[in-house]
């Protein structure tokens, strides 16, 4: 078989193959089981804990879990404006890059904070090394508050009636200390010996073979690469993300980092299993979100390897297949992986440039992130699944003549008034803000020329894929798009501090009403939500929800392009 | 709410000590172990530095191999696609540009051999590889130019040739520098 297609077959067998255990390890750590670094970490929590003036035992309901969440991350967005916004004469400076302008720097924050990292920045040029690794922070922090509150969902769908759903703070610290941290430094470390730099130094210069005199970037660059991985953050340390030939230097590499998106997304789901106990459950929601996956990627994987049809017409040979925007060493059929590896879970890292993919592939990464629960985000991809499970549940419910139940529970009216207020908020942010920048930029096409780089569908296709990105938390682009403007910078923060936060309200209050609710037994009434006709349910609300809201945004983008190369 | 205040100023400076200084400075410490301390791994000729081993550099003389063609300009402080759509006209206007001019620096060369990679650029914009293939139709115009048998640079690419990973994952690839670097030494 030809080796390109082994490379990937390889990252995903050993993806799943590390998630089974990381799923059943993150279970115990979120269930307060004995793990095998509590010998050196619980000293360290209690002194956390005694400092921070919280008792880890103290369970809170889910209103408290919430507004927990909500201020802390008002903290952090207030230290990163505070940082980016004078990191010009902090120290940690040697390359003298300049503060950030204001719009800018709100946008950065609230990517940042919100797990988005879309980077309306270069990071050679446009933040210092105390700015990356304040950025590096929030890579950490916002992965495990996403991480923290999605276990507090978990504990709520287990069989009981309460109103105590765990400690944030406790979950929160032990997302970092138990799962964020150990992972980063085994992944720091190995890209370390494959060359990629961790230093303070600023840029070298050196006099090329051919007598041109080069400037060479640097940085603490290892640290941050393995988290903005891990975390499913995606914001590289230099601006052409895990292309650069320092963030991922081999194929090596290149196979760490991809298993690095989809590992915790996936173990999530297990972990999910291993807390409530029902692990045939685990396996329907891990079923229907890998046949997702597929059916995205098996046609990009194809396609990409197969070449751009337009240069085909040129006459030339396309050995290794679609090559702009593509680096070497990887290959096409690597590059489509991590394309909708990093699209469905909400990473948004590229180790190819998206706005050159052909166009279909283009529109899968897109439906990737437009449908974002297939895998998802750390913690907040099953928060999204959640949303349309409880959706599913309801119709199926309907259909049948009985209850809807979920986990013994009811869902009623106004669990599902909220289930329909944050599925339908994902395409009614999308389409809005690729409408209003539609319109403006079609008023006055010459004023803002500097917006696309590309002309017709395509251009069109940059400004949805950025808003896609944005409300889906992504921070991937087709970075043709001319962003660091106020409006880009201003929209897409307010689209992705809603999509960001919404998502989170929503699930957590009906998983909170959810576990105050009667307990009623499953009978032989009862709906089953862990057999696989219950999975196709799922699959066509999600279809009818993400994909058929779209369909019209996608047709006058990439599908259009698609026709333009075959008419 | 107003008690959540505090716990959240103070974990927040917990989180710095933890991910920002403790972690950073474990990977620093890690790092003076790792190859050139992890200040990026350079590639001298007679101890004279020529460029970092991971970053491609541009090589547009007709005595080099070329490599791809580079948004950035191998401009190694910022790196850049050219985040061109695949049917933008533009675009392929430059490639057709990049076709001819391959065509007229390599005479014995028809267009149909030519690999897309020597007239697309790459992701960063400092790719330091290309295929064997695109290594092979250089050969004919790299020794007219040098002077040499086509025999010796041909055999100099088989050896410079990288296999995919293990023999079995990924791409087969040539470092446009070390090959260079190797020609000149060629006599």
């Amino acid at each position: 078989m030809n080796t390109e297609i082994l490379g990937v077959v390889l990252m995903f067998v050993t993806t799943i193959l590390i998630a089974l255990p990381l799923g059943r390890y993150i279970g115990k750590v979120y269930s307060g089981h004995h793990t095998w670094l509590d010998r050196i970490l619980h000293p360290i929590d209690r002194i956390i804990f005694k400092f921070i003036g919280v008792n880890p035992e103290k369970e809170m309901n889910w209103k408290a879990q919430l507004s927990a969440l909500l201020i802390i991350n008002l903290i952090w967005f207030l230290l990163s404006m505070l940082v980016l916004m004078t990191q010009g004469v902090l120290p940690l400076n040697p390359d003298n890059n300049p503060s950030m302008t204001a719009d800018l720097a709100f946008n950065t924050s609230i990517s940042f904070i919100s797990n988005t990292n879309l980077q309306h920045y270069s990071g050679e040029t446009g933040v210092s090394y105390l700015g990356q690794l304040t950025l590096m922070l929030f890579q950490f922090i916002s992965a495990a508050a996403g991480m923290a509150i999605c276990a507090v969902v978990f504990i709520a769908m287990k069989e009981k009636v309460t109103d105590k759903l765990g400690n944030f703070y406790a979950l929160f610290v032990k997302s970092i200390t138990r799962i964020l941290l150990p992972m980063s430094i085994v992944i720091a470390i190995l890209l370390l010996f494959a060359g990629t730099p961790m230093t303070f130094k600023g840029k070298d210069q050196f006099v090329s073979l051919q007598g041109d005199t080069v400037n060479v970037s640097r940085g603490p660059a290892a640290a941050m690469i393995a988290i903005k991985q891990i975390g499913t953050n995606g914001g590289g340390f230099f601006g052409v993300n895990s292309a650069h030939p320092f963030e991922n230097p081999n194929y090596f590499t290149n196979i760490v980092e991809t298993i690095a998106i989809l590992l915790i997304p996936i173990a999530m789901i297990f972990a999910l299993g291993f807390m409530i106990q029902k692990k045939r459950f685990a396996w329907m929601v891990f079923g229907i979100m890998l046949l997702g996956f597929l059916l995205f990627l098996i046609p990009s994987i194809y396609l990409e390897m197969k070449g751009n049809d337009s240069i085909r017409k040129m006459g030339i040979t396309q050995n290794l297949g679609s090559m702009e925007g593509k680096e070497v060493r990887f290959g096409p059929a690597a590059s489509a992986y991590w394309a909708i590896s990093t699209t469905v879970t909400s990473n948004g890292s590229v180790n190819a440039m998206h706005d050159s993919l052909t166009p279909l592939t283009g529109m899968f990464a897109m439906l990737g992130m437009m449908v974002n629960a297939f895998f998802g985000g750390v913690g907040v991809g099953f928060l999204n699944f959640y949303i349309f499970i409880i959706i599913a549940v309801f119709i199926s419910g309907l259909m049948v003549g009985r209850t809807p139940e979920f986990m013994g529970k009811k869902i009623e009216a106004k669990e599902m008034k909220i289930a329909a207020i944050i599925a339908l908020l994902h395409p009614f942010l999308i389409l809005v803000g690729t409408a209003l920048s539609s319109y403006i930029f079609a008023h006055n096409p010459t004023f803002y020329a500097g917006w696309l780089n590309n002309p017709g569908n395509h251009g069109y296709s940059e400004m949805l894929y950025e808003y896609t990105s944005s409300s889906a938390n992504n921070g991937s682009g087709f970075e043709g798009l001319g962003d660091n403007t106020p409006w880009w910078n201003i929209s897409c923060g307010i689209i992705m501090l809603l999509a960001r936060f919404l998502p989170i309200i929503g699930p957590v209050a009906i998983a909170g009403i959810l576990a105050q609710k009667k307990y009623t037994p499953e009978s032989a009434g009862t709906l089953k939500t862990d057999t696989g006709t219950f999975g196709v349910m799922i699959l066509a609300v999600i279809f009818i929800i993400a994909a058929l809201s779209f369909f019209p945004a996608l047709t006058l983008g990439p599908i259009a392009e698609y026709f333009s190369q075959h008419s | 709410m107003k008690i959540q205040i505090l716990p959240a100023l103070k974990l927040t400076l917990v989180t710095v000590l933890l991910c920002c200084i403790g972690y950073t400075l474990l990977i620093l410490l890690v790092a003076q172990f790792s190859p050139n301390k992890a200040e990026g791994q350079t590639i001298s000729v007679n101890g004279v530095i020529k460029g970092y081993a991971l970053e491609g550099q541009s090589f547009t003389q007709d005595k080099y191999f070329n490599g791809r063609p580079s948004a950035a300009g191998y401009n190694a402080a910022g790196s850049s696609g050219s985040n061109k759509g695949p049917t933008n006209p533009d675009y392929l206007k430059d490639m057709q540009t990049r076709i001819d001019s391959f065509l007229v620096h390599n005479p014995s060369i028809k267009k149909e051999m030519i690999p897309s990679e020597l007239v697309t650029s790459s992701g960063s914009g400092l790719d330091p590889d290309i295929s064997p293939i695109a290594a092979q139709v250089q050969i004919a115009r790299i020794a007219t130019t040098r002077k040499l048998s086509e025999e010796k640079v041909k055999d100099l690419v088989i050896e410079k040739t990288q296999k995919p990973l293990w023999g079995l994952f990924g791409t087969e690839k040539i470092n446009v520098l070390q090959l260079n670097i190797a020609l000149d030494e060629l006599k």
